[in-house]
């Protein structure tokens, strides 16, 4: 019980997905538009990475291990990835189009998106059990849902800002804008020892 | 000749990948705590890059259109397998240092972007010094981020101490928001010297979604 609160608590808050561990920086910076796309993005994210995190889970300890070819995990994980994301949007594009149009146009960006990848490899190597992984993947993905949503929030209001220098606008910003936020989240450091 | 330098220039400064396409940002900012990691990163993405834009190149009329982006991934992935088993033969702490970002050059945006923009089109020879000059911008980007962050956060260079005892290292820069802040502050000043020039990047001036994201033919099909 303290080990899965323990995980909760640091995948979210303490070692968050985008500030601290550096993954999906990409989209986190891209797709922060606007605080409904962030959300989407955000949801799809913490989706796939949940189901991910079992199906790899399942492929590494039923067909890479009893094979002795752990090496290929690699190729493995992301074939997996890359099958799961394509099934995920046909099932979810005929069976249930609200869902889809939340977030399924998010779905293809997830392939190449280092976090699904991120997730599922540090879950094989903490040796998580299929419970635990599933538990960090989701968690992992919230925390990502929380720092995008967070930065698209800050961002929509400094489009009506007008004295902003010209240089510092798009990226720079909120570059500057994560880094104060990582700040803020490097004060749950003493929470998980 | 000249076709294979203009390669490499193109990779080193025309389109350099960091700071003016803005892709694969993650090694960038994750790994650049020291030179020593960041030379480490970028020549294994370079070596990685190397390979799979010349097998890319090869098979270039056998991938059928429909299936290239899988048949891509599978080959860079195929790459990176190998690079993992040398590394952690051969540089065993770097290695550890680099953690997780070994294998995850699998979904690094360069090396697909690469395949997807120049290997897949053109013959082998030059789409090898297309993977030299890429992966030499990559690199380059990468040690003047590790040069700043080190040099501020720990006073040192590539291990030696540059400056002075007096100097207490600013030990935010080495930690995760100095990454950000450092990247932010290394494009406010290149989107400076570009709006002097008055020559415009849209990919940094408004970026957002994946209007001007050069891979947008990737995720988009993938």
């Amino acid at each position: 019980m303290l080990k899965a609160f323990q995980i909760i608590v640091s995948a979210i808050l303490v070692n968050n997905y985008v500030l601290s561990r550096f993954l999906g920086i990409c989209s986190f910076l891209g797709v922060s538009k606007k605080i409904e796309t962030a959300k989407g993005m955000g949801i799809a994210v913490t989706f796939v990475m949940g189901l991910a995190s079992i199906m790899s889970w399942l492929v590494f300890n039923f067909i890479l291990k009893p094979l002795h070819i752990e090496y290929m995990y690699t190729i493995a994980f992301i074939l997996v990835i890359a099958a799961l994301v394509q099934f995920v949007e046909m099932v979810i594009k005929k069976k249930m189009p609200g869902l889809y149009k939340a977030f399924g146009i998010y779905l293809p960006l997830i392939t190449t998106n280092c976090a699904i990848l991120g997730a599922v490899i540090i879950n094989m190597n903490e040796n998580y059990n299929l419970f635990y992984s599933f538990l960090f993947a989701v968690c992992s993905g919230l925390g990502y849902l929380l720092a995008i949503v967070l930065l698209a929030g800050i961002r929509e209001r400094m489009e009506f800002s007008d004295n902003m220098p010209e240089a510092l606008k798009g990226l720079p910003i909120s570059l500057i804008t994560a880094c104060l936020m990582s700040i803020a989240f490097s004060g749950f450091q003493g929470l998980v020892q | 000749m000249n076709k294979a330098l203009e390669r490499i220039k193109n990779g080193v400064i025309t389109e350099n990948v960091t700071f003016v396409q803005v892709i694969a940002m993650c090694p960038v900012l994750a790994i650049t705590t020291s030179v020593k990691n960041s030379i480490g990163m970028g020549i294994a993405a370079t070596i990685v890059l190397i390979g799979s834009n010349f097998v890319i190149s090869l098979l270039r009329n056998f991938i059928p259109d429909k299936v290239r982006i899988p048949s891509f991934i599978v080959i860079i992935a195929s790459f990176v397998t190998i690079l993992d088993f040398l590394m952690k033969g051969y540089a065993p702490t770097l290695y550890k240092a680099l953690g997780i970002f070994i294998p995850l050059i699998v979904v690094n945006c360069l090396i697909l972007g690469r395949a997807e923009a120049y290997a897949s089109k053109n013959p082998p020879l030059l789409s090898v010094f297309d993977g030299i000059g890429q992966g030499l911008g990559f690199t380059l980007s990468l040690v003047i981020v590790g040069t700043i962050r080190e040099i501020i956060g720990a006073g040192t260079f590539y291990g030696l101490q540059v400056l002075p005892n007096g100097y207490t290292p600013c030990a935010i820069i080495v930690s995760p928001p100095g990454a950000f802040l450092t990247l932010g502050i290394l494009m406010a000043i290149l989107s400076k010297i570009r709006l002097n020039k008055k020559i415009s990047n849209k990919r940094i001036s408004d970026y957002s979604g994946c209007e001007h994201c050069p891979n947008i033919g990737i995720c988009h099909k993938a």
